[in-house]
């Protein structure tokens, strides 16, 4: 009957701290937690997969294509609403979604994993032979508007920064939600046992298309706010190596909470720019490191720490 | 005609490489059912320590048809000090765990093993194209081809039948079956699993290596040579059928024919031909061409 739970009530909180700290804080912090917010939407379609037992190595499919779109309708249409990025964004993805997935809905493991990972790949191998789209550079994204007003100067990072902020906390929000309904709970169920939730009468395929569907809606979601922020995409989007960022951070972040995701993404990005800034040849060892770290003791992620503390109260 | 012949010798040497990269990584998941995302490491590791190795080779002014020894002595190498590394330092802890976890902990080594590269070779690359030039051209259908390709061709085709020849007629070979085909029961009667893990990692490191060490004189040897290869050798594998050996040769020929007509009539699809081709033949045949059909479990 709990309409507002305790995961509900801390999202609220942090998006309080976050819109009132934002104006204190330097552009460069801004920047880290939006594009963080970016990448930990696609993390938490993840999570909803890994939930099911599944694990995509694709996911950069969905997350390019949001990008591309934000900055195509910018490019052919003179779009540059910042809110009508992301929303395009996600349609896309989500549509691109609905039809692949009557492919991928029969795959289980490590076919899933690669199939996706084999759609992602064509993705890229067609933007870097698009010269219209600029090939591997890539292009730049115009300047995003609000609701028809420019904004000048630093406040545009502000601005976007809320923007994310707000996205971050609808898209938690509904997740959790959906993870309760029933549709939601077949989840873990699915994962457990295929035949047994087929004999309760729920058709796993369906179930499981579904849930692609929300998964890459939220990776286009993620995109179209990462090309908003950073204002330049590249095929490298695409590329199974940002795949595999993702399901780093789903699996450091753990799928114990809708936080996890964002709270997984702002870690990997601090991690990822401090020792990129000072050992540029060995920040991918340290991040290896740490995922063996994080399998080898702490297999539920880093969100299990808060469960353990909760649990001894 | 002459068209055609171009596009058949193109694929041919193009699927030659594509077998060696893939043949390890079907091996090692034949037998530990670990689908390894570091195989592309191991394999510019394998390239590294062949431009090394030829290149300590050439500056002492040994003869230069001996640094196709080395090739060999770096790929040899890599895989004997890797093999058990990997596979005792750190598979070990994952066994009986998801093959999903496992390839998670797979992408976890291509991390690290990427930055251990650029710590021991640095990052400017490298260049032995010595062997290369050693066997001079050849001329077939009216075009120059490199004599060093042949080698390629031998390297791979000795690699299959040397592979299919153990497995089936060589008493480790079939013992090797046994574990494939039931871990537990192979347990059971005496065979020691545990070694035939390690033996198979090592051999399936070292055909990784020597994919690299022989492709190290026609490239130059940078870093990030393995990332694409990874995906490649997925491709091929999954086409053929996860773990089997004639389903990766014929993966390997499928996709190089594909790509070689695919640079020939139609350049702007020559990137994701081949990813085409494999979800194409994943649709059609989900589990590869060759492949057992497993039963479901309740």
């Amino acid at each position: 009957m709990n309409r507002f739970d305790y995961t509900f009530r801390i999202m609220a909180a942090a998006l309080v701290v976050l819109l009132a700290a934002g104006p204190f804080m330097p552009q460069w912090v801004l920047f880290l937690i939006t594009i963080s917010f970016g990448k930990g939407l696609v993390v938490l379609g993840l999570l909803l997969l890994l939930r099911t037992g599944l694990v995509s190595f694709g996911q950069g499919l969905y997350y390019c294509l949001g990008a591309y779109t934000a900055g195509s309708i910018g490019l052919a249409l003179g779009i540059n609403d910042a809110v009508l990025s992301l929303l395009s964004g996600a349609l896309m993805a989500g549509l691109l979604a609905f039809i692949l997935g009557f492919l991928l809905a029969g795959y289980r493991g490590i076919f899933f994993a690669m199939l996706s990972l084999a759609f992602s790949m064509i993705l890229y191998g067609i933007l870097v032979k698009t010269a219209m789209l600029g090939s591997t550079d890539g292009f730049n994204v115009a300047v995003p508007s609000f609701f028809g007003t420019e904004i000048s100067g630093n406040r545009i990072r502000y601005a976007v920064y809320v923007l994310a902020c707000l996205a971050v906390t609808l898209a938690g929000f509904l997740m959790n939600r959906y993870l309760k309904t029933p549709l939601g709970r077949l989840s873990p169920a699915i994962k457990d046992n295929e035949l047994r939730v087929e004999y309760m009468g729920a058709s796993v395929r369906r179930a499981i298309h579904i849930k692609y569907v929300l998964a890459a809606t939220l990776a286009g979601l993620g995109g179209a706010l990462t090309a908003v922020t950073v204002g330049h995409i590249d095929p490298e989007m695409a590329y199974w190596t940002t795949s595999g960022e993702f399901v780093f951070i789903t699996i450091l972040g753990g799928t114990g909470s809708v936080l996890a995701p964002f709270l997984g993404a702002l870690i990997f990005e601090s991690i990822r720019s401090f020792a990129y800034e000072y050992s540029p040849n060995t920040w991918q060892m340290v991040l290896g490191s740490a995922l063996l770290l994080v399998i080898l003791f702490m297999p539920a992620g880093l969100w299990s720490v808060f469960n353990m503390r909760r649990r001894e109260v | 005609m002459m068209d055609l012949l171009t596009v058949l010798i193109d694929g041919i040497l193009y699927s030659s490489w594509l077998f060696i990269i893939a043949v390890g990584l079907t091996l090692i998941y034949g037998v530990m059912k670990i689908l390894n995302m570091a195989h592309g490491s191991l394999y510019a590791l394998g390239a590294y320590a062949a431009a090394s190795l030829v290149g300590f080779w050439l500056n002492h002014g040994y003869a230069p048809l001996g640094s196709y020894g080395m090739l060999a002595l770096a790929a040899v190498m890599v895989g004997l000090v890797m093999g058990p590394l990997i596979e005792r330092g750190l598979f070990r802890f994952f066994y009986g765990k998801d093959e999903i976890l496992l390839l998670i902990v797979t992408f976890a080594l291509f991390l690290i093993l990427e930055d251990a590269i650029k710590l021991i070779w640095g990052v400017d690359p490298y260049f032995v194209s010595e062997p290369y030039g050693l066997l001079g051209t050849l001329e077939l259908g009216g075009l120059n081809y490199p004599g060093y390709s042949l080698i390629m061709v031998g390297v791979s085709i000795a690699t299959g039948i040397g592979l299919l020849w153990v497995l089936q007629y060589t008493r480790q070979g079939k013992l090797l079956l046994a574990v494939i085909h039931d871990r537990e029961v192979s347990l059971a009667m005496g065979i020691n699993v545990d070694r035939f893990y390690l033996i198979t990692f090592t051999v399936g490191a070292m055909l990784a290596a020597v994919g690299g060490a022989f492709t190290a004189p026609t490239v130059s040897v940078v870093p990030g040579m393995g990332v694409e290869v990874i995906v490649l050798a997925f491709a091929v594998v999954v086409i053929g059928g996860l773990g089997s050996l004639q389903g990766a040769a014929l993966g390997a020929l499928i996709v190089g024919l594909v790509r070689s007509a695919a640079v020939h009539y139609l350049p702007e699809i020559e990137l994701f031909s081949i990813y085409l081709v494999m979800a194409l033949v994943l649709l059609l045949k989900p589990q590869g061409l060759f492949s057992s059909v497993e039963a479901r479990k309740i």
